[in-house]
């Protein structure tokens, strides 16, 4: 087991150093360039001297912008290692002040919405396959795909008009009401936490949907295996056979998808962040692409793919200590 | 120009066995709108079957029955178990009489797909609900004190017997364990269920002893290991231990080794068969094998299409088959010290279980089809007191 993780820890450096030369390549060859903007802008003042060419070359000097990609790359990279991501263009303060203060926001959003998804989801595609073909099923079902096939988008304004504008419960967007600061400390937090609502029943309809098929398939595929046939056989009850054997079995790729997912709770739902304006780290680095802000860019995105190896490397664990026929090596 | 003709009669020859093939994928072909028809239809009796079976305290009355003779444990009596498929009705058992007497081995043959596994699961009532059921008939098991008839019995019942009173013991091994449960707790927990007085080391001590009755060396090793950590003939000794923990007074074995190479074949049989008499219940052997049935039973059942088309002792089958069906399968089988080119084979294949005709399922691909054949499907002729046969060849016999 320690040599597997030792093993999968260096893959993991060699994938992110390619992973993030791709990253940083690619955003190099983005058509919004902020240094481009910020020249015209300066060319344009009243008392220029210069042209924009040459604001542009004086700019990329100063930004560090001025190596080949690879040099430029390289040098992210050393900075990198120390922790040192440099300072935000959009956001001007350092990348990382900015990541600690909204990525608590996206945390919250992602952590309540899998929560409900996992509560909801699981029992109900096990009910699901229990009654197979039954009007709960159906329900379920349908339910299940209508949440799969809407975009997030669709369902926030949905949400939105329903709850916002005819009915008026909650605020069209935004994290706090507007008499915010004047509350105590207990109204604060309930006052933000009635502005997560929506956002959390949009990552939660759009999310359920794909958990309780799963749950639902794998439920049906460990129902008709002979073992659940042997337990019927021994005198168990129904409900044993369904809550011991048959759950049991479920549990394995159900666990594996979501500890792989768990490292997702700190990525941010960009689409639902920007709808509803929640300041957490999708919404952040939304602005700092559209700016072309690229330390930020370059920050969140290794982030992402930090999390998403850290995802796979927790599935591949998760899967050893929940199946006994598994064992790493 | 005879050439022509020639080519003619072979192009009409190729016509006519199109035609056939479409008239037979027509036979096969099933619309939407019936095949919804059959659904509704199947819901409706299933429903139905359903909710009388659903019902809570179902009185005594209703399920309680008497046995025909006292000394067998099992009577099945024209048993009917349905499957409600959205193509149609499948009649897996289709009016099912014989009887398991006590302490007896009662051997059921037949090939694949003609009832034989329907028929045990029927037993356990096992089989798949809500599409299979069991239609008709009494299924009359004998606990010693009590007779039930197993068709009625509410599942709340019925989780007493399992496991306690009747056992079973499946056909693969590989799966039929629990992947993600220790052996010993896979064990202990047929005898926690039946036993609730036992203690937790008296249940463990149980286990151990039962994994050490069935052959299993490393008995304490054994009890904390995987079932992936075993072979397939460990893990069907395990089976059968699990079979055996509550002293059953019946052992279901739906072909216990199909699964498995010859040798390991020949030790679970035997073990089988030592262990039957050291706690002296009855064995239900489900085979296609022959040589197994020859070996270790001492009644057989042939079954054909979900119907039993023979039936008598085991010397009286082997010796003096009378069923055109059963002496196919002696013939099909090779007998050690004689060389031949080829097995013999039966012609055909097994009949659509749908839509069945009524005459003998059989007469199709029986060599000795006489014109009487044709008629409706042949009672059971007395031969003997134990051996039946379900063919009008012998009926004449027994006018005279």
């Amino acid at each position: 087991m320690g040599r597997f993780i030792f093993k999968r820890t260096l893959l993991s450096i060699i994938i992110l150093f390619f992973v993030m030369f791709i990253v940083y390549f690619l955003i190099h060859s983005l058509p919004t360039s902020y240094i481009e903007t910020v020249a015209r802008q300066l060319a344009t003042r009243p008392g220029n001297m210069k042209s924009v060419e040459q604001w542009m070359a004086d700019l990329n000097a100063t930004y560090g912008l001025s190596d080949n990609v690879f040099t430029g790359y390289f040098v992210w990279l050393g900075k990198a290692f120390k922790g040192d991501f440099g300072d935000s263009w959009y956001y001007s303060i350092p990348v990382v002040e900015e990541f600690k203060k909204v990525i608590w926001n996206s945390f919250y959003l992602g952590i309540a919405a899998l929560l409900i998804e996992v509560l909801v989801a699981i029992p109900l595609g096990v009910i699901s396959a229990r009654k197979q073909y039954s009007l709960t099923d159906y329900s379920v079902t349908v339910t299940a795909l209508i949440g799969i096939s809407l975009p997030t988008f669709f369902v926030a304004t949905l949400l939105k008009l329903v709850f916002s504008i005819k009915l008026n419960w909650f605020d069209i967007s935004g994290m706090v009401s507007r008499n915010y600061i004047s509350m105590t400390d207990t109204q604060q937090f309930f006052d933000k936490a009635w502005h997560f609502v929506l956002p959390i029943i949009t990552l939660t309809v759009v999310g359920i949907g794909g958990l309780m098929r799963y749950t639902r398939t794998n439920m049906l595929e460990v129902l008709n295996s002979d073992y659940i046939r042997t337990a019927r056989a021994k005198g168990l009850s129904e409900r044993k056979v369904i809550n011991r054997h048959a759950f049991r079995n479920t549990l394995i790729p159900i666990v594996t998808i979501l500890g792989g997912s768990l490292p997702g709770l700190f990525a941010g739902a960009l689409i639902t962040e920007t709808l509803f304006a929640i300041e957490g780290i999708g919404f952040a680095s939304y602005h700092a692409m559209v700016a072309g802000d690229i330390p930020f860019t370059m920050f969140y995105l290794s982030f992402m793919s930090i999390l998403t190896l850290l995802g796979n490397f927790i599935s591949d664990i998760l899967y050893a200590v929940v199946d006994p026929r598994v064992r790493i090596n | 120009m005879s050439k022509n003709k020639f080519h003619l009669s072979a192009l009409t020859a190729v016509f006519k066995k199109k035609a056939v093939a479409i008239e037979a994928k027509k036979a096969h072909y099933i619309s939407g709108k019936e095949s919804r028809r059959i659904s509704r239809t199947n819901r409706r009796i299933t429903n139905r079957i359903e909710k009388e079976r659903k019902r809570k305290h179902v009185p005594e009355s209703e399920y309680l029955s008497v046995m025909r003779d006292p000394n067998n444990v099992v009577e099945f009596d024209n048993v009917h178990t349905y499957f409600f498929t959205d193509i149609g009705t499948v009649k897996a058992v289709d009016g099912v009489t014989f009887d398991v007497p006590i302490g007896k081995t009662v051997g059921v043959v037949g090939e694949s797909g003609c009832g034989k596994s329907v028929t045990s699961l029927s037993l356990m009532q096992l089989v798949q609900r809500p599409q299979g059921q069991t239609v008709e008939g009494e299924i009359r098991f004998n606990t010693g004190s009590k007779v039930y008839n197993i068709v009625k019995t509410p599942t709340s019942v019925m989780q007493t017997l399992r496991g306690n009173q009747m056992s079973m013991i499946f056909q693969e091994p590989m799966t039929s364990l629990n992947p993600v449960f220790r052996i010993g707790m896979q064990i202990n927990e047929v005898l926690e269920l039946h036993n609730p007085e036992m203690t937790k080391t008296e249940v463990k001590a149980k286990t151990i002893s039962l994994l050490e009755l069935v052959g299993i060396a490393n008995a304490e090793g054994v009890y904390k290991m995987y079932p992936h950590e075993l072979s397939g003939g460990m893990r069907q000794r395990v089976m059968i231990a699990i079979a055996l923990a509550c002293n059953p007074r019946i052992i279901i074995a739906d072909e216990p080794t199909t699964a498995l190479d010859v040798t390991i074949q020949a030790q679970i049989l035997g073990l089988l068969r030592e262990l039957k008499d050291k706690i002296n219940s009855s064995i239900m052997l489900i085979t296609h094998d022959l040589g197994v049935i020859a070996e270790m039973a001492d009644f057989v059942v042939v079954m054909y299409a979900g119907r039993i088309i023979e039936k008598g002792t085991a010397e009286e089958i082997f010796k003096n088959p009378l069923h055109p069906y059963t002496k196919g399968l002696l013939m099909s089988k090779p007998i050690v010290g004689k060389k031949i080119d080829r097995l013999y084979n039966i012609p055909g294949n097994v009949p659509n279980p749908i839509n069945m005709p009524d005459y003998c399922y059989f007469k199709d691909r029986c060599v000795k089809s006489i014109d009487v054949c044709n008629g409706q499907y042949p009672p059971m002729i007395k031969i003997s007191d134990t051996h039946y046969v379900a063919c009008y060849l012998y009926a004449a016999k027994e006018e005279k």
